[in-house]
């Protein structure tokens, strides 16, 4: 087990020395300053007309909604990109030959990267989510519904995104697995949407190919029920938006979404085992 | 096979433990993927092999392997001391013992001063150093070495040649996989030779020279019946100008070949055996046309 802890820790270490984890979190900190300066702009507006406390709360529920899901994406962003080349690169450029060869098992190299760059990205989750929560609790004093919740749902959903980088950087090259894991990404964006569609579109074919657009990657579904744990009843009922509950994935797609991860995790280590190198 | 492509095909080798062990063969000829095989990186179709006892890819049995990969790179961003810490606790060695062994093993390999240094600005011969560093930092009791003087100066070489004995001195057999002949030459006691992913012949380099000597004389007025005559006691025999050679097995033979000239009516005045090289042998063997 301690060739996973020292393969883990390495990985935490690069991420921190890199500049593309701190690239990402200067970007996150732009954004917080864009979504701090915006609601402050709202708080001002509201306060130079009259307003019920009610719509007043629902429109900066709201806003706060949008600032989750940009730390979201974000975060899902992040976490391909800096996980890509782990891999894929180690492979194509015989770094891994160094490694593979020590007394360590190939499914124990993967899992301790797999837990380095999970220790990264929840820090970095954790580190944008209540930083969002903390800036629009201070301008406008709004909290979300469940945060707690919502943040562990969407760090599952960086770590789903994260099975699936691995399993194609067992197989691909960095620049394939790249477009791949963003495609998925994108399937799973698409999937959410058509789902949302359903609001107001009576058309069950599009239902249901959202929903299996969710089954081919299921990371957005758990925004999705993330958004649902934290907004407030009435936001969720606005139909069209990418927070409406209209579709609210049940408890098992996010069941569905733990297995998903756990057959690309096995299916990833299965492949590393068998691949030549 | 390798993706659709016979890398190496009836490959039969041995390796006695405590020897320096040299590989050879042109580009191309399966010597790093029967390396990648012995190691457990690259699996073979068929056929089967130990290393220390143990079948290829035991994951117990590496804590006695040390390898260093053909062209070592690894993480830029750690310093020549992380990496060798690093190298050290996946091979299962504590902190306390690598605080000492590190700055040894640094030292052996000659980059010692730039143990803080990160691996980005060092140039290709530091990297190899220190990947023969990892290699050899859990004091392994087999090492496989992919082109180790690759990208090193002639110091480096010399440094490379004093620490293979010094593995073997300790006890430790070195497998040698290299393009440089005289290096092989000077450092190994057995090579085998590769070609098309087969042993095509073996040499101790301990009991014998390859095969024989390569015989230059200095010959005047050689009729061309002698020559023809020469050709049933020695290998490829040729006369230009006053100059004759030819290659024999031993020098036993040159006594009679000296009387044959002079009883022929030639004048003899100088004839020089040299014992034939290891590049002459590979190029026999292999053919000159591969290219190395």
């Amino acid at each position: 087990m301690s060739g996973i802890w020292i393969m883990a820790g390495v990985t935490l270490r690069e991420a921190a020395r890199r500049k593309i984890l701190w690239t990402a979190m200067l970007a996150a900190v732009l954004l917080l300053a864009i979504f701090a300066v915006a609601l402050r702009f709202q708080v001002l507006e509201f306060e130079g007309r009259p307003m019920s406390p009610f719509v007043r709360y629902q429109v900066e529920s709201g806003m706060l909604m949008i600032g989750l899901y940009t730390c979201d994406l974000l975060a899902v962003v992040m976490t391909i990109l800096t996980s890509i080349d782990t891999l894929a690169g180690e492979i194509s450029s015989g770094t891994i030959h160094a490694i593979a060869t020590k007394p360590i098992a190939r499914w124990q190299i993967l899992a301790g990267k797999f837990l380095g760059f999970t220790a990264m990205v929840t820090a970095y989750v954790a580190i944008t989510f209540w930083s969002t929560v903390a800036v629009a609790f201070v301008v406008t004093g709004v909290l979300p519904e469940h945060p707690f919740h919502g943040m562990v749902l969407i760090i599952a959903e960086c770590i789903v995104a994260l099975s699936v980088t691995f399993l194609l950087g067992t197989r691909f090259s960095t620049l394939t697995c790249g477009v791949l894991a963003l495609g998925l990404q994108g399937v799973a964006f698409m999937g959410g949407w058509l789902e949302q569609v359903s609001g107001f579109s009576q058309s069950t074919q599009i239902v249901t190919l959202g929903v299996f657009s969710s089954l081919i990657m299921p990371s957005e579904s758990l925004w999705r029920r993330a958004a649902y744990e934290m907004q407030t009843p009435l936001a969720g009922s606005l139909s069209f938006s990418p927070f409406a509950n209209v579709s609210i994935p049940s408890m098992t797609a996010v069941v569905y979404a733990g297995g998903y991860f756990v057959f690309m995790l096995g299916a990833a280590m299965y492949s590393l085992h068998r691949r030549d190198l | 096979m390798f993706g659709s492509r016979v890398a190496v095909n009836g490959l039969s080798l041995t390796v006695n433990r405590g020897e320096i062990f040299g590989f050879l063969g042109p580009n191309g000829a399966g010597k790093s993927t029967s390396i990648k095989m012995l190691l457990g990186l690259v699996r073979p179709t068929g056929g089967n092999a130990e290393v220390l006892g143990t079948p290829t890819g035991d994951v117990d049995a590496r804590r006695q392997i040390g390898f260093l990969p053909e062209d070592f790179r690894f993480y830029d961003w750690l310093t020549a001391t992380e990496l060798l810490h690093l190298h050290g606790r996946l091979c299962g060695m504590s902190a306390r013992r690598l605080r000492t062994r590190v700055p040894e093993v640094l030292e052996l390999v000659g980059i010692a001063q730039h143990a803080d240094r990160r691996l980005r600005g060092f140039s290709k011969g530091m990297l190899q150093r220190l990947g023969l560093g990892q290699a050899l930092i859990h004091e392994p009791q087999i090492v496989f070495l992919d082109e180790p003087t690759s990208g090193l100066d002639p110091m480096g070489r010399r440094m490379v040649r004093d620490v293979i004995r010094a593995q073997r001195d300790r006890g430790a057999t070195v497998f040698l996989n290299s393009h440089l002949l005289s290096e092989i030459e000077i450092t190994c006691d057995r090579v085998a030779f590769i070609k098309d992913g087969e042993v095509i012949a073996n040499q101790d380099l301990r009991t014998s020279s390859p095969e024989g000597f390569h015989v230059t004389a200095q010959v005047g007025n050689l009729p061309p019946a002698a020559v023809a005559q020469l050709a049933g006691l020695v290998r490829a025999p040729r006369y230009e100008g006053e100059q004759l050679t030819f290659g024999v097995s031993s020098q036993d033979v040159l006594p009679e070949i000296v009387r044959l000239l002079v009883a022929s009516g030639a004048d003899v005045y100088r004839v020089t055996p040299e014992p034939l090289s290891l590049e002459d042998l590979f190029v026999k063997l292999v053919g000159e046309d591969r290219g190395l």
